[in-house]
């Protein structure tokens, strides 16, 4: 593991971006990393699009800025493809992972770079599906782990059921596993 | 170190640790109204009363003003007191500031940093505190969510030391620290407690020439704060001043003292000093900033340039001495504002820095960077490029523009 991994994640007021990066944090925090984890203090509207960061690091974590040039970068929501520049910063080998139900090679031209490795996930299915609501932050933390291998699905089960009531902690754990399982690789 | 004492490993806030500090300090009143970013400390706060987790009396008041008031009057009971605010709460605090400081009443304030309206902003800038720098409190600035927690507990034996006897305020960026998610170790309650002691009082001799705690007391009834005009006003804010000298030492000794707890160490106490031994050139700076900072140095470095960093931990007292000595072998240095000085030369941290130096042996160049204002996020490459234009200094020997503007559209 590079010595500080960072992410940027794009969401939507109430799509959970920020309670993703958190919930990645405690996750990685449980397994004896530095963490930090806020989002872009702008104004938040429901619908309105959002940035969230997290850190992960072996040592501590001294920086205290916006994450500019991203390891990872997370789309939770496919419309952001076309009005946010999702693919700023992004250098060669960082790990893009985006919530679409479309083929990849179409997610990939929609992204407007080549650079990365992509993955992409039918998030705002599979929350329908289980949780009945299109919130899509949970699905993403799951494919997240497994693009990244950054933590173990272990983890995020035991700080998914510390954080969620115990049936919604469970229906999301749901979901985490099936976005695991389903994400696809370019 | 043997003795270091177990800690807990948690992910928290800056204003959780402040709230959690402040839990643990054995406080007995608390007064505040919440306000951005500060709210959580007083949410987290009130929850622990709610819950009976501490025997805190907490006072919901309608105004800063009042906070400040209840604190003082909280304070000169001797009552350990404690109270959290930002920007315009601060603001509207700023009679009651000298009140309390005039009163020689250890109140220990968290200020979330925040800036000052118009416009409207609810984000970090240093405008709040800077503006109160005159208050008579003594001034630290958190680099991060750990040192903000263990800042609020040096801050009550710093304040309450009899030898200092003064208010203290603890900056902490807003949003930046208040909101961000970090890895904060946590100290046994006992241990905090045991550190921060009891609060000790001064003896006093009343007007029947009995030796009495100095508090207020039905038993033993005394005036506080009365007035004092031409006859004695003068040598109440000297002996104020002298508190503030008296605090350089203190803060030292808390720092190192809170280290073989913890093995937690901010520099001295009052500056904290990165890779400048050998260094040519430096920047110096308060609060979160000083983490992104040394990164930077850290970078540079490796490709052999002399770079430095003076973070000012404790900017009220201004420890003139240690900035003197920790910039010695420095050619140029960069002084960076997080407010402005409307009129002045530049901001508040740069007129304090470059003053300082004024009596250094080898006279620096010594340019100001205003930067952030509004919480504008600083990239690393724009830091660094703060590093680059003072190697050009050292290069042409020439400072082109002593004061400047960092990430602003012009």
């Amino acid at each position: 593991m590079k010595e500080i991994v960072e992410f940027r994640w794009h969401g939507r007021g109430g799509q959970g971006a920020w309670t993703a990066s958190e919930l990645l944090a405690r996750t990685a925090l449980h397994e004896g990393k530095y963490i930090q984890s806020f989002p872009e203090f702008g104004p938040e509207r429901m619908g309105a699009p959002v940035t969230a960061f997290t850190r992960i690091s072996t040592k501590p974590i001294r920086i205290h800025c916006a994450v500019y040039e991203p390891d990872v970068v997370v789309v939770l929501d496919p419309t952001l493809l076309k009005t946010v520049p999702v693919a700023s910063g992004l250098r060669d080998d960082c790990v893009i992972v985006v919530n679409s139900a479309d083929e990849v090679a179409k997610v990939r031209e929609n992204l407007k770079t080549k650079k990365g490795h992509l993955w992409t996930i039918p998030a705002t299915e599979i929350a329908l599906k289980i949780l009945g609501m299109p919130i899509t932050n949970t699905a993403l933390l799951g494919t997240v782990a497994r693009a990244t291998g950054i933590v173990a699905l272990e983890s995020v089960e035991k700080i998914v059921k510390e954080r969620f009531r115990l049936d919604i902690a469970e229906k999301n754990f749901a979901v985490i596993k099936e976005a695991y399982q389903e994400a696809k690789k370019e | 170190m043997a003795s270091l004492v177990k800690h807990e490993k948690n992910a928290m806030s800056g204003d959780e640790a402040v709230a959690y500090a402040a839990k643990q300090s054995d406080v007995d009143v608390v007064a505040a109204y919440p306000i951005t970013p500060q709210t959580i400390i007083v949410e987290k706060f009130s929850e622990y009363v709610a819950n009976g987790e501490v025997e805190t009396e907490f006072v919901c008041v309608e105004s800063e003003h009042s906070a400040m008031a209840a604190c003082l009057s909280a304070s000169v009971t001797g009552a350990r007191a404690f109270t959290a605010t930002a920007s315009a709460g601060l603001a509207l605090m700023h009679e009651m500031l000298f009140v309390t400081s005039g009163c020689r009443a250890p109140v220990v304030m968290a200020v979330v940093n925040r800036a000052l309206s118009a416009p409207l902003n609810i984000h970090c800038d240093h405008s709040d505190s800077m503006a109160q720098r005159d208050s008579g409190w003594i001034q630290l600035y958190a680099e991060n969510a750990q040192e903000a927690y263990d800042s609020i507990i040096q801050a009550f034996r710093i304040a309450e030391d009899l030898d200092v006897l003064l208010p203290v305020m603890v900056g902490l960026d807003g949003f930046t620290l208040s909101h961000t998610l970090e890895n904060v170790e946590t100290l046994p309650d006992d241990a905090v407690k045991k550190f921060v002691g009891t609060r000790r009082l001064p003896n006093v001799l009343t007007h029947e020439g009995k030796t009495v705690p100095f508090k207020l007391d039905p038993d033993n009834p005394m005036t506080m704060g009365p007035i004092a005009l031409q006859n004695y006003y003068f040598e109440f804010k000297r002996q104020q001043e002298e508190a503030m000298k008296n605090a350089l030492t203190v803060i030292q000794q808390v720092n190192d003292e809170f280290a073989e707890l913890s093995g937690r160490k901010y520099g001295n106490g009052l500056v904290d000093a990165y890779c400048l031994d050998d260094a040519e050139i430096a920047a110096v700076c308060l609060g979160s900033t000083a983490g992104t900072m040394k990164t930077i140095v850290d970078e540079l470095r490796q490709e052999g340039v002399k770079a430095g960093l003076l973070r000012l931990r404790t900017f009220r007292p201004l420890s003139v001495e240690e900035i003197r000595s920790a910039l010695e072998s420095v050619k140029a240095i960069a002084v960076m504002d997080k407010s402005m000085s409307f009129g002045g030369y530049g901001g508040a941290v740069f007129h304090e820095v470059r003053h300082a130096l004024y009596e250094a042996n080898a006279q620096p160049f010594v340019v100001n960077y205003i930067y952030g204002l509004g919480g504008r996020d600083t990239s690393p490459r724009e830091l660094r490029g703060i590093y680059e234009d003072l190697q050009r200094i050292l290069q042409t020997k020439r400072v082109e523009n002593p004061i400047q503007y960092l990430g602003l559209r012009e």
